[in-house]
């Protein structure tokens, strides 16, 4: 076997330029689904945590029954559930005008990652939250503060300083799972690849795929780092 | 160096004054306060008049009630029994009055407590600006000016990882004076410092008892209680057993109790 002939296994230019451009474009589906339901689970998150905290037990007891059951169920099974599941009651969503969200695969998908990683989330604030020390609330309240003050000024930007190594990881734990939307017609990294490999039967195509998902990761990575480095600033002395 | 004998002696209380000063509102009055800590009752009965300007210092060994007494006083912990009130107005019930008047204390902590994500002097602007609504240079300069009385002007954009413990207190102190209190707190303030350090702190202590702040501070710096205190309390097993100017205290403790615990402390 040639040296060419042994690229050709792992690059093969004419494959490249048929699908090359289009698994760029599924890179960016994959990284707008992460991006935007990360975030979103991310302020769902926070209220998830404040109401595991709460003084209501009520709120305490729901929340903790949201988290539970996200956390322990695949991601796989609820994705399923939202898009054939509840998709599967068109007439209801059609009459509360709720049709159009339903029926595609992309809001589905959305909402499930979504809903999926505000739990893991939400564990991760609450633990981040919970390990501000005692005496910064005491603090707080002996100069006055208001609750809301001493929570956005002295204990979430302590709390993140410890929780941005935990949501990375989950982030990224994200952004491997997003493949999944593959399997609801999503064509994301994951779904050209696979559409791509249906024509082609050319292994090399899911090399590619990996390659791309590695570099998210390693972007990821380095991003995080920085952001650290940034909410840890005053701890360099 | 604690201050010179002439501050030492202006500020010791002439026997008899005490009864000459006509006796206005009590800054703090507690009647009856006890306090559990689940079955385990920490304070009896607590029955305590501080006059403004008053300058007292809680000593007693370790569990005798002395912390938790003064954190009943800003509600840190909240007393199940009795009652607190702070300029008149009555702390065990949650009203608008009583929350204004709470701002009215300062607190310092044995462990300073400093925000560790804001520079010195955000630290000490925050709690004016958001709570007396300054603006952000009116804060500034405030904190500033505070800060220069506790000796650290030159630190001000510093965070406070990078300040000696000593340095950090005097922040907290700092920040705690930015709220204007009339009545300052202090929770074992040198307790958590390395002895070189203890004085710089005390020495911010002495000139603010000078200035005629109404103080509350719970120490086991007896050279310090002798030096600044009107009257000293002594605390056991969560009962006031002892309240007396510190010459009585010292030269001639009537419980048996503060006889042991000051022949062990000072030696």
């Amino acid at each position: 076997m040639s040296a060419t002939e042994l690229l050709q296994l792992f690059f093969d230019p004419e494959l490249f330029e048929r699908y090359g451009a289009r698994m760029l474009d599924g890179l960016l589906v994959t990284a707008k689904l992460v991006a935007i339901s990360f975030s979103l689970g991310l302020l769902l998150g926070l209220l998830l945590a404040l109401g595991r905290l709460s003084r209501n037990s009520m709120l305490r007891g729901a929340t903790g029954a949201y988290i539970y059951f996200f956390r322990g169920s695949p991601l796989l099974a609820q994705l399923f559930m939202l898009y054939y599941g509840l998709g599967s009651f068109r007439e209801l969503w059609q009459d509360l005008g709720l049709w159009w969200f339903f029926r595609d695969a992309w809001y589905c998908s959305l909402l499930a990652f979504t809903l999926n990683t505000a739990a893991y989330q939400a564990e991760i604030l609450r633990g981040s939250l919970q390990a501000v020390a005692r005496g910064q609330h005491e603090a707080a309240a002996a100069l006055g503060l208001s609750r809301r003050t001493t929570f956005f000024k002295v204990i979430l930007p302590q709390s993140m300083l410890l929780a941005v190594g935990p949501l990375g990881n989950e982030l990224i734990l994200m952004v491997k799972a997003s493949a999944i939307a593959s399997l609801v017609t999503i064509y994301d990294l994951m779904g050209i690849t696979k559409l791509a490999f249906s024509r082609t039967f050319d292994f090399q195509l899911y090399l590619w795929a990996a390659l791309l998902y590695l570099l998210i990761v390693e972007v990821i990575r380095r991003l995080l780092r920085r952001i650290e480095m940034r909410l840890g600033r005053h701890l360099d002395t | 160096m604690l201050s010179t004998s002439s501050q030492t002696g202006a500020l010791a209380p002439t026997p008899g004054l005490a009864q000459a000063v006509p006796r206005s509102r009590p800054a703090v009055e507690i009647q009856g306060m006890s306090k559990w800590y689940g079955a385990f009752q920490v304070l009896h009965d607590i029955d305590l008049s501080v006059q403004p300007g008053e300058r007292i210092v809680l000593c007693g060994p370790s569990g005798s009630g002395k912390s938790t007494l003064i954190r009943c006083i800003n509600r840190l912990e909240i007393a199940e029994q009795g009652r607190i009130l702070v300029e008149g107005c009555d702390l065990s019930k949650v009203t608008t009055q009583a929350v204004k008047v709470r701002r009215e204390i300062g607190m310092v902590f044995q462990h300073f407590n400093l925000f560790p994500h804001m520079s010195v002097l955000d630290n000490c602007s925050l709690a004016p600006t958001s709570v007396h609504g300054l603006s952000r240079k009116a804060a500034e300069e405030r904190a500033r000016h505070y800060l220069a009385k506790v000796g650290i002007e030159n630190q001000a954009d510093k965070y406070p990882s990078q300040l000696s413990g000593g340095q950090q207190q005097r922040v907290a102190i700092a920040r705690a004076l930015c709220m204007q209190p009339r009545i300052m707190l202090f929770d074992e303030p040198t307790s958590a410092l390395d002895p070189e350090m203890v004085s710089e702190v005390l020495d911010v202590l002495v000139k603010l008892a000078d200035s005629g702040m109404t103080m509350l501070c719970v120490t086991h710096e007896m050279g310090f209680a002798r030096q600044v205190a009107q009257r000293v309390l002594f605390l056991d097993g969560g009962r006031i057993v002892e309240d007396s100017p510190p010459e009585t205290f010292f030269n001639a403790p009537k419980s048996p109790r503060a006889q042991a615990f000051l022949t062990q402390i000072l030696h």
